[in-house]
This record gives structure tokens, C-alpha cells and sequence, in this order.
């Protein structure tokens, strides 16, 4: 259970790190990366995976 | 509250209003207010000649998608879509902001307008301006936003001295909105349509209004789209208004194919001159309208219509040494004051007196000026020419045309010449420092006089004795006046041109 990013259409914009409720969205080498292990799908946290309501790209912030 | 003022002419530099701009655009704005504008490029359209801005591009993220707006670019709220800034964290920025300040003493503003939204990354640019606040206290700050996320950080905008904040508001009708936000994030959702207009709407009112309640100066911002929110924006303007917007900024839609916006994919049409002209017209009588935003891009830096920022590159700025003496730069802006002190307005008895009866004829005059309200630019330099309206009524800065150079070490490019002379085809004159041959027969066989008797003159007092000269060969016979079409607003985006 994890989002992860597709990185050729990530704008490197940080919308996304800064929503993540469990920090889990981390710079890594100039493209966005989200960690699997950390990541909870925003499970009891909101309703909807917030990196994912964010990202202003279509499908790119995907399940993993 | 600043909605009961009296229009005031912290930005028209008219003469109805006889002290505007004669003191150096004072007006009738109360002294506090006049203090945190005088010195401001983009609240007075008098400093806007003397004092210079810069923006840094802390500001990736965004809560919201713009139809005018491609991710891969800057903000189209302010910025041309179709450039990028180079970002920066706050560290670099606050760097940055020195080295400018200290070579280019005349930067006395800070703003904070994107890439994205400033307020969708509220730590970045809270950090950057607590930096710069620390190392020069003398410099403004100021912040461009959406408004979405405005009411939250009021209270931090307050504790920061942040004395100018810009909001875009396009619509207040969720219909019109629909048309023009397909979502926004907001409270850990996404909507879109008709409900995302109306919070969006309720949200950039009220932080408006809690803005106001705290004296700090607003301005709000409007992209014109015609056949979507024209009209509308006679509301929208009176809307801020009442809640206390001391200025009010129409910008043209920007929208070619290649900047990849929806607008631009789609061929919608952006604004003919005339057309953004008459609403800021009408909405004039209601406030103060800006007339001289140059829809800067994220990462500008000088005067504005100039663009320096190729100077300060994140390469350049760590190698620079940073000496950073607000003495010389206190220096240096009282030098500015005697010089804004000495430029000289036309009084209104002179352009009655000039010109013998009355007339209803008014006409736009393009000039190439570097700044400090002279005619004083080459016309194959101008980057720009600032666009004056003069009737008997005296003479008023209504609009800029952006050009591309036209001298390019002395052989100009045949054509960029008709395009500067399209940009400028609704003005009857063109006044600049200099002019060679080919260009000056190229305007004449156009119906635009190049006018070169005004050199290193004041621009005002310039455009009376030009325009007094012309109605009475109008009035004589000798020439007869006629209207001229429209000028073209450029697309492409701005380049710096260090
Ligand atoms: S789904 Fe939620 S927890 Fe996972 S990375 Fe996205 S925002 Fe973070
Ligand atoms: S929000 Fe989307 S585009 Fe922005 S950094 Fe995250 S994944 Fe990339
Ligand atoms: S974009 Fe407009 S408001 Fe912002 S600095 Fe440029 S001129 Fe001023």
C-alpha cells in the first residue's frame, strides 16, 4: 500500500512534500521520490491520498 | 479604511487633480499611505520611473490550476506563461536580495510572486523574507497570490511587515470562475466547477477585507479574457473596492498555441489594445486603475520593463561578494528625491492656453524613455515604449508596448521594425532621443510622426507642447485628425535583455 511518482511528467514542483501527512514525499537528487515504507495512502489521515489531490499533472502521483 | 478615500493619484498622473504628480505624485493620499507607495514601482506609476523591484522564485508548489497557466512555466498571474525562473531557496534568495540591493541602489522592493503560489508555500516564503528583513530592513516586502490560501497567513503577513500584498481576482460569478479554474486544493480536498469558483471567491474576499482591516496596502489583479470575463470585471473592480483595495491591476490575457495553456491551446483570443484600454477606462471612475504592470516574470530584477536578472544567476550570486551599505543606498535614493522633486509638470492653464478653444480630441503618444520621466531613449534601444494620452485635460500614462530591439549594432532587422511599429499603430507620435532614417520614413509612411525636438526633456510637459502645436494645425486646416486603429500586445515572452 503505497503512491509512488512517475518521474518524467513530476514538474519537481513540491506540491506534493509539502501535503504528505507523513512525510514521506523527499527530494532525492533534484526528482521527487516517495518513500513505500512511510507512505500509508493517507490512510486515517484524510479521505483521498493528498499528493495525489495535489499534483497539478494528471496520473502522476499513481498507485505503486 | 482605504475604501473611503477619495480617488487619489497615487497612480494617475493627471492634472484635474492639480498637485498629482507635480510633487512627485503625492496627491491627496493621506502621508501614511503616501510613505509606503512613494518609493514603489508598482503602486506609483510615478516611482514606477525611478525606483526598481525584484522578484525572487522561492514559490514552486501551487493550490490550483489556471487555464492560463502551463506548469512547466512560471505563474501566468503576474509572470508571461512561457518562461521559467530559476529556483531558489531561501538562503540563495536572501543572498540574492543583497547582492541586487547593493549594486542596483534604486531596488527598494521585494516581491514574492511565484513560480506557483507564495502562500501554497508559506515556509519558503516566510523564511525568505525573515532573512531579508534581518540583513535590510530598508527594503519593502511585498507577495502576489491567488487568495485561496490568504486568510490563513494574515496574521503572518501582519507580523512581517509585509506592507503590499497582490491578490488575482478574475471573477466573483462561480459561473464565469468555472470557466476559468478547472480545481483547486483546498482544506485536503479537490473540487472543481462552480463549487471550486464559489470557495475560491469567498476565500480572496475576506482576505482581502482582513488585509484592509490591517492597513496593509492590496492591490488585485484581473486577467482580461475576452468572451469570458470582459464585462464581468466592471463588477469584480467595484467588488474589491468596497472592500477596500486601494488599486486595481488589468492585466491582458497572454495566450499563444506555444505556451501550451489551455487558453492558448484552444485559440482564445486575447485583448486588442483598445479593448483593455476602455475597461481600465471604465473602471477608473471607481479607483485607481495600474496601468504600468509589466507582468513580470518570477525571477525580474530592475526598473520595471527592464529585466536584469541574467546578472544574478544562482552561478553568479555564490561567487559575488556581498557588502551590503544601506548608507550609500540611503544616498543614492536621496538623490533620486531631488530628481523626482525637480521633474516638472505642465500646468493645466498651459494646456488651455496652448492650444486656444476647446477640443475633444485626444491622442496616444508612444515614448522611448529609460526612466526619470524623460524622453531619452534611442528609438532603435527602446525595449519598450510607455504610451501617454493627451487631450486638454492635460497628458496621462495609460499604457506600455513591450518591443524587441530593433538596433542590433546598427543594422536593424527589417522585421522587427513593422512589428514595433504594429505595437505602436494606435499612437499618433512617437517621441524618442534619437532616430535614424530608415526607421523615421518607415513611421512617417505608417501615420506615426517621430518626434526627436523633445530630447532629454520631461515627457509630460513634452506631450502638451506637442499636442498644442498639433491641434492648431488641426484647427488651421493644415493637417486633419484622424483616428488611428489598434496596437498589438506581444506574446512572446519577455527575454532578459542583460
Ligand atoms: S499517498 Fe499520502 S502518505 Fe502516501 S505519499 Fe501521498 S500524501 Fe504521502
Ligand atoms: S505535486 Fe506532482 S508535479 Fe509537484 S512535485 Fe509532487 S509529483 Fe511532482
Ligand atoms: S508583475 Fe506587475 S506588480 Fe509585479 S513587479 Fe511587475 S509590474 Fe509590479
Amino acid at each position: 500500500m503505497a503512491y509512488k511518482i512517475v518521474a518524467s511528467q513530476c514538474t519537481a514542483c513540491g506540491a506534493c512534500e509539502f501535503e504528505c501527512p507523513n512525510g514521506a514525499v523527499n527530494l532525492k537528487r533534484d526528482v521527487y521520490v516517495i518513500d513505500p515504507k512511510t507512505c500509508t495512502e493517507c490512510e486515517g489521515h484524510f479521505g483521498t491520498p493528498q499528493c495525489a489531490a495535489v499534483c497539478p499533472v494528471p496520473n502522476t502521483c499513481v498507485p505503486a | 479604511m482605504l475604501a473611503a478615500e477619495p480617488k487619489s493619484c497615487g497612480i494617475s498622473v493627471r492634472h484635474g487633480k492639480a498637485s498629482c504628480g507635480a510633487h512627485g505624485g503625492q496627491g491627496d493620499l493621506p502621508p501614511a499611505i503616501w510613505d509606503k507607495v512613494k518609493t514603489h514601482p508598482c503602486y506609483s506609476v510615478e516611482a514606477h520611473h525611478h525606483y526598481a523591484r525584484m522578484h525572487v522564485a522561492v514559490a514552486p508548489a501551487c493550490n490550483m490550476q489556471c487555464n492560463y497557466c502551463n506548469r512547466k512555466y512560471d505563474c501566468a498571474n503576474e509572470s508571461r506563461p512561457g518562461v521559467t525562473s530559476e529556483k531558489l531557496t531561501p538562503e540563495q534568495a536572501a543572498k540574492k536580495v543583497l547582492a541586487v540591493a547593493s549594486r542596483i541602489p534604486q531596488m527598494t522592493v521585494l516581491g514574492i510572486a511565484g513560480p506557483g503560489d507564495p502562500l501554497a508555500n508559506p515556509d519558503k516564503t516566510f523564511r525568505t523574507f525573515e532573512l531579508v528583513a534581518k540583513a535590510a530592513p530598508d527594503i519593502k516586502l511585498c507577495l502576489s497570490t491567488n487568495g485561496l490560501a490568504l486568510p490563513d497567513h494574515v496574521d503572518a503577513i501582519a507580523r512581517l511587515n509585509i506592507e503590499h500584498v497582490t491578490i488575482t481576482i478574475n471573477m466573483l460569478d462561480p459561473e464565469i470562475g468555472a470557466q476559468i479554474y478547472p480545481w483547486i486544493f483546498y482544506n485536503h480536498k479537490r473540487y472543481s466547477g462552480v463549487e471550486a469558483a464559489k470557495i475560491l471567491t469567498s476565500r480572496q474576499l475576506s482576505g482581502l477585507e482582513m488585509l484592509s482591516a490591517r492597513g496593509i496596502l492590496c492591490k488585485v489583479n484581473s486577467v482580461m479574457i475576452p468572451g469570458i470575463n470582459e464585462r464581468h470585471l466592471v463588477e469584480v473592480n467595484k467588488a474589491v473596492k468596497s472592500r477596500g483595495a486601494f488599486l486595481h491591476n488589468i492585466m491582458p490575457l497572454i495566450a499563444a498555441p506555444e505556451h501550451g495553456t489551455m487558453f492558448g491551446l484552444k485559440g482564445r483570443r486575447v485583448p486588442r489594445t483598445s479593448e483593455l484600454k476602455a475597461l481600465q477606462d471604465a473602471c477608473e471612475g471607481e479607483m485607481n486603475m495600474m496601468r504600468h504592470c509589466r507582468q513580470c516574470r518570477a525571477d525580474a530584477v530592475g526598473l520595471l520593463g527592464e529585466d536584469r536578472s541574467a546578472e544574478f544567476t544562482k552561478e553568479k550570486i555564490v561567487t559575488m561578494t556581498v557588502n551590503y551599505d544601506s548608507e550609500a543606498r540611503k544616498a543614492n535614493q536621496a538623490g533620486i528625491e531631488a530628481e523626482r522633486r525637480a521633474r516638472i509638470m505642465p500646468r493645466q492653464e498651459d494646456v488651455g492656453e496652448h492650444a486656444g478653444g476647446t477640443s475633444d480630441i485626444k491622442v496616444l503618444i508612444a515614448v522611448a524613455t529609460k526612466g526619470a520621466g524623460l524622453v531619452n531613449e534611442h528609438f532603435g534601444h527602446a525595449k519598450e515604449f510607455q504610451v501617454y494620452e493627451v487631450s486638454q485635460s492635460g497628458a496621462k500614462f495609460v499604457d506600455h508596448r513591450r518591443v524587441g530591439h530593433y538596433c542590433q549594432g546598427g543594422h536593424g532587422a527589417p522585421d522587427d521594425l513593422a512589428a514595433i511599429i504594429r505595437s505602436i499603430n494606435d499612437c499618433h507620435a512617437v517621441f524618442v532621443a534619437r532616430i535614424g532614417g530608415r526607421p523615421r520614413g518607415e513611421l512617417h509612411k505608417a501615420g506615426i510622426e517621430p518626434v526627436d525636438q523633445y530630447a532629454h526633456e520631461f515627457i509630460e510637459t513634452s506631450a502638451i507642447a506637442w499636442f498644442s502645436s498639433y491641434l492648431k494645425k488641426v484647427k488651421s486646416g493644415e493637417i486633419q485628425h484622424v483616428d488611428r486603429g489598434d496596437g498589438a500586445i506581444r506574446q512572446d515572452p519577455m527575454m532578459s535583455v542583460a
